[in-house]
């Protein structure tokens, strides 16, 4: 169960930071979002996985560590803020700039693509 | 009274000018002097003490819990510099008020004045190095202040510019080098440092540590090759001239090696370094002095000369020669003062301070010219005057020392060919100015100065002549208390500070340099016509070029890594933390003693199977935003589950709502932003990017492995036993939430709030184009509200509010709380937005999301301090059980109101967010302020 559990945090860290090196603002967006559920899960986990065991007094034999949930509750609804945050300044981004690209302009690969081809002809 | 009280009180006296300047001239001065003279006469009022022996320490403790601690000494070396710098300081206010015009920024200029004194004291009381350090710095930043006074003046700020960088570089290279000595000797503080002499001089860092500090001294003190600022900062008005470049802050860095004295010099390389180093700064000052037009600028290059003499003294390997520099750091302090005050006269009673303008102005100004000769015959080393007695004790000393071997010759020859220049320079000040025929062309007809303006120079004349005839009687004791503290010993070695010494050799010696001085002035105009032969360089341009050929060299290699793109730069920054990561997995070698590990079902599988493909998905699919929303919608309802599977329903019910809210947002966010991400990475890129991502995921995914399966030592056991008892609540997550951790809450709330306001004022003017149509070309359907979900969506309403109501009142037993209300109620409003449009809403719910915030964030803080009043801490929770008849036994807890707060919060800024963003697609958006 931890195995299946921790190759989907990764599985989920590994999409989070492609879509974060993204060019355009939107699919960053999606990232972090993505991100912030692989941190959650990463910091949810450190009280490690237990079934049938909510921290509510006398509702279980053996309780889970409410530490961490308390933590990552108040992660996830900061985290929301930042996402939205993040996702109303790309739009501001792309009404001021007229571009939605990270960078404000062109990649910079594409210039040297252009660049290096001025070159050669 | 203690010396902290001293250094406080100059602090705040830098603030007096400013807040007296509009009450006029002499109420600035006044005012700035009041603070220097009480310090003056406090120190004056230990002198007897210290005379006496005594080492006068203070400690503040600053930051004791990183051991930092402030202290403060007063022994005889620090006594003198103390009183001379306060002393000419209060004389240099005297003059400067006379000297600054009426249109000048009186106020500003003293405060800059009064900031260096400040430092320049904590410099030399100082009995930390570090402590030292940072007043030395802020020393060269007063300095940069003081020279750019006149910042109209191109001369001025590169004059500044200049200063600030040779003194700032030797600052760090000073500060590279205490750091060193801190770490050897295990000390910052100087009288343990002190003690430490041979343990640093037989380090290995030793020369090290040596060339890093005489780097800082010799920057400072204008040592060859270091010395071109000097003149250059003579663009500042000739008080500061007076003051920080001839009478003190130029001494710091002879401060510097007088202090350190006793534990960096009696090796061959001290001699070596500091004497060739003074030797050639001698000689270079005092033949580049002789043929400077400009008055300031012969007295500069004498400063640099006479500050070489000091280092040649502190670099001859006899123990007089440290006794004969302290001597003459005290009289070249006073004639040189003196001499540029005057020099400040005459340049403001005629407007020019050229010598070959300048002639016979003792017709004009006779009493000036009587100073001001007195002086000038100081520094050329004229009997009877003060700077007679240390220059023959240099001579003498040159003399008796063996640092150069056999070799050792050649200093007493140089250090006469040096005084005969010092003559003939200080001749051509007097005959030149105030004889040799009639001025030429003055701007101004000369007259005497106004009678204050001539005080300060008396007082240092008067001092001039005092030391010269009765040397022991004036300065006897402090030279001797300096002494003890730079040889670091109570028994010093026999001098005499007697006038005359018999007919000896340095008698005959200062007989040639007078008779050579006059000698060469006489002979003077061949001279001139010979060195007019040789290309002037001028050290700013020389310095300017230097300057920015570094800065061009630096920003073209600056610009191979900064391309100003933020996709690289968060490669970068992924790229490093990979390999800090990674390193430590490398030697980690763990028995990995895996504890209990959970049962796999079917169900699980199919979850983390979905997830995975949901994650897979949103990344394949990234450029078709509709569809990658679609999947992470997916991976975040997983999330939620798996939340539930694994004992945590607060969390469950959580990121339910909280993926409702961020699906809706980022859908309305789409709709202003394309809807396709046009393919602009080039296929290297992205598997770079792949490749990046893989290892951060891996590496992730292997420390949760490593820690998930490592036995549990939590706190947590203190919060599930005091929950009940302590918390009043049976949810432990929730009395977490607003009991134990309450303040982390009230913060959290707070940034939520903080964040929603930002957003509200990013949407204030944003001005965004509205699609008609969709990615391809569709229009927008023309029911936009269907009717079938305006009628469910209300009448769902009363039901979501009641949920969301039940859920926020059992939040403290069992899951719920009021994060997750507050998420309902949001959500069950955005419903009637999204089925009703903004302006139907509008008029029916007439609530400021705004003040909807301010009031949970205030009800939360309030709730804390409630318990103040009832003599608890802040947010200390109150609960008690009420029987009421019908309803039965009911428990009402402060922790509730608190709740209420949170539950505000989260509305207010849900709301304020979305239905902001929402109002943008409408008629109503707002308007684009102009």
């Amino acid at each position: 169960m931890e195995l299946l559990y921790v190759i989907c945090v990764g599985v989920l860290t590994f999409s989070g930071i492609f879509l974060c090196l993204r060019a355009r603002t939107f699919p960053v967006v999606v990232g972090l979002t993505m991100l912030g559920y692989a941190v959650n899960m990463f910091l949810f986990s450190s009280g490690r996985l237990n079934l049938e065991g909510a921290a509510i007094l006398g509702m279980a034999q053996n309780y889970a560590d409410p530490l961490p949930q308390a933590l990552v509750l108040t992660a996830i609804v900061i985290g929301f803020a930042m996402i939205a945050f993040v996702v109303i300044l790309s739009m501001r981004a792309r009404a001021d700039l007229g571009s939605d690209l990270v960078d404000g302009s062109e990649p910079p690969d594409t210039r040297k693509l252009v660049k290096s081809k001025r070159g050669d002809a | 009274m203690s010396l902290f009280f001293v250094i406080a009180l100059l602090l705040l006296g830098a603030i007096a000018p400013i807040l007296a300047d509009r009450y006029g001239r002499g109420m600035t001065t006044l005012a700035t002097a009041i603070a220097p003279a009480i310090g003056f006469a406090y120190i004056v009022s230990l002198t007897p003490q210290v005379l006496a022996g005594e080492h006068i320490i203070e400690y503040l403790e600053w930051i004791p819990a990183v051991g930092l601690t402030l202290s403060l000494h007063l022994d005889g070396l620090a006594l003198m510099f103390a009183l001379l710098i306060l002393g000419i300081g209060l004389l240099i206010i005297l003059y400067a008020s006379y000297y600054l015009s009426d249109k000048e920024d009186t106020g500003r200029f003293f405060s800059y004045l009064i900031l260096f004194m400040t430092a320049m004291l904590s410099i030399v009381l100082s009995n930390n190095i570090l402590q030292m350090w940072m007043a030395w710095e802020v020393t060269s930043i007063s300095s940069f202040l003081l020279i750019s006074f006149w910042g109209h003046q191109s001369g001025s700020r590169k004059g500044a510019r200049m200063a600030l960088t040779v003194t700032g570089a030797g600052g760090l290279a000073l500060l590279a080098g205490l750091l060193l000595i801190g770490d050897i000797v295990g000390s910052y503080e100087l009288s343990v440092i002190l003690d430490s002499g041979n343990l640093l001089r037989e380090h290995g860092l030793y020369p090290v540590v040596l060339i890093l500090v005489l780097l800082g001294a010799f920057t400072k003190s204008a040592q060859f090759p270091f010395h071109f600022w000097l003149p250059h900062a003579m663009a500042a008005p000739t008080p500061v001239s007076a003051y920080l470049h001839s009478a003190t802050m130029v001494k710091a860095g002879i401060f510097l090696m007088a202090r350190l004295y006793p534990v960096l010099s009696g090796t061959e390389m001290w001699f070596l370094i500091v004497s060739t180093a003074g030797l050639i700064t001698l000689l270079l000052g005092a033949y580049v002095a002789l043929f400077k037009h400009d008055l300031k600028g012969l007295l500069a290059y004498s400063t640099i000369s006479h500050l070489g003499l000091i280092t040649l003294l502190l670099g001859l390997d006899t123990q007089l020669s440290a006794v004969a520099a302290l001597f003459h750091i005290m009289n070249h302090a006073v004639f040189k003062a003196s001499l540029f005050m005057a020099a400040g006269i005459i340049d403001h009673e005629t407007g020019t301070r050229d010598m070959r303008k300048l002639n016979g102005l003792w017709k004009f100004m006779p009493y000036t010219a009587t100073l001001a000769m007195v002086a000038a015959a100081s520094m050329a080393g004229v009997p009877l005057f003060n700077g007679f007695l240390s220059k023959e004790m240099f001579l003498a000393e040159t003399l008796n020392q063996h640092a150069f071997g056999f070799l050792s010759w050649m200093i007493p020859v140089l250090a006469t060919i040096a005084s005969i220049f010092s003559v003939a320079y200080s001749t051509r000040f007097i005959h030149d100015v105030f004889f040799n025929g009639e001025p030429i062309d003055l701007p101004k007809t000369p007259h005497e100065p106004p009678r204050f303006m001539k005080v300060p120079i008396e007082v240092l004349v008067i001092l001039c002549i005092a030391v010269g005839i009765f040397p022991v009687l004036m300065v006897g004791d402090f030279l001797a208390a300096a002494s003890q503290a730079v040889l670091h010993t109570t028994e010093l070695p026999y001098y005499s500070l007697a006038i005359w010494h018999g007919f000896n050799l340095p008698l005959l010696m200062s007989a040639m340099a007078i008779g050579g001085g006059i000698f060469i002035y006489t002979y003077r105009a061949r001279l001139y016509r010979s060195q007019s032969e040789f290309m002037e360089t001028d050290a700013k341009m020389i310095f300017e070029g230097a300057i920015q050929h570094i800065v061009k060299t630096a920003s073209s290699y600056y610009e191979k890594f900064d391309s100003g793109s933020l996709q690289r730069y968060v490669a970068a920054l992924l790229i490093f933390t990979i390999v800090l990561i990674a390193l430590p997995l490398f030697r980690y070698q763990s028995s990995f003693t895996i504890t209990h590990m959970q049962p796999v079902t079917a169900l699980e599988i199919t979850a983390a199977v979905v997830m995975c493909l949901g994650a897979i998905a949103t990344m394949v699919f990234h450029r078709r935003r509709f569809i990658a929303l679609l999947a992470i919608s997916v991976v975040g309802l997983i999330l939620s589950v798996a939340f539930a599977r694994f004992s945590a329903p607060d969390l469950a019910l959580t990121q339910l709502s909280v993926e409702v809210v961020t699906v809706i947002l980022l859908m309305l966010a789409l709709f202003f932003l394309p809807k396709k991400t046009a393919p602009e990475s080039a296929p290297g890129r992205v598997v770079r990017d792949l490749a990046i991502a893989a290892a951060f995921g891996g590496l992730i995914a292997t420390i949760n492995y490593i820690f998930i399966t490592q036995p549990l030592t939590s706190i947590s056991d203190f919060y599930l036993a005091n929950s009940k008892t302590g918390g009043g609540g049976t949810n432990a997550v929730n009395v977490i939430l607003v009991d134990f951790r309450g303040l982390d809450t009230l913060g959290e709330i707070l940034v939520l709030g903080i964040a929603a306001l930002g957003i509200f004022k990013l949407m204030a003017r944003i001005r965004l184009s509205m699609p008609n149509a969709d990615e391809k070309g569709r229009p927008w359907t023309n029911d936009s509200h269907p009717t079938i979900l305006s009628m469910i969506s209300q009448s769902l309403l009363p039901l979501a509010l009641l949920v969301s109501f039940y859920i926020f009142l059992r939040g403290h037993n069992m899951p719920g709380g009021g994060f997750i209300a507050g998420l309902i109620t949001s959500i069950a409003i955005i419903q009637q937005y999204i089925a009703h449009g903004v302006e139907w809403v509008k008029p029916r719910i007439k609530v400021d999301y705004q003040n909807l915030i301010a009031l949970g964030v205030l009800i939360a803080a309030l709730t804390g301090v409630a318990s103040w009043f009832f003599g608890y801490p802040f947010l200390t929770t109150w609960f008690d059980y009420f029987d009421l008849p019908i309803i039965g036994e009911i428990e009402l807890t402060s922790a509730l109101i608190f709740d209420l707060g949170v539950y505000l919060t989260v509305v207010g800024a849900t709301l304020l967010i979305l239905a902001h963003l929402g109002k943008l697609s409408t008629p109503d958006r707002p308007k684009v302020e102009r």
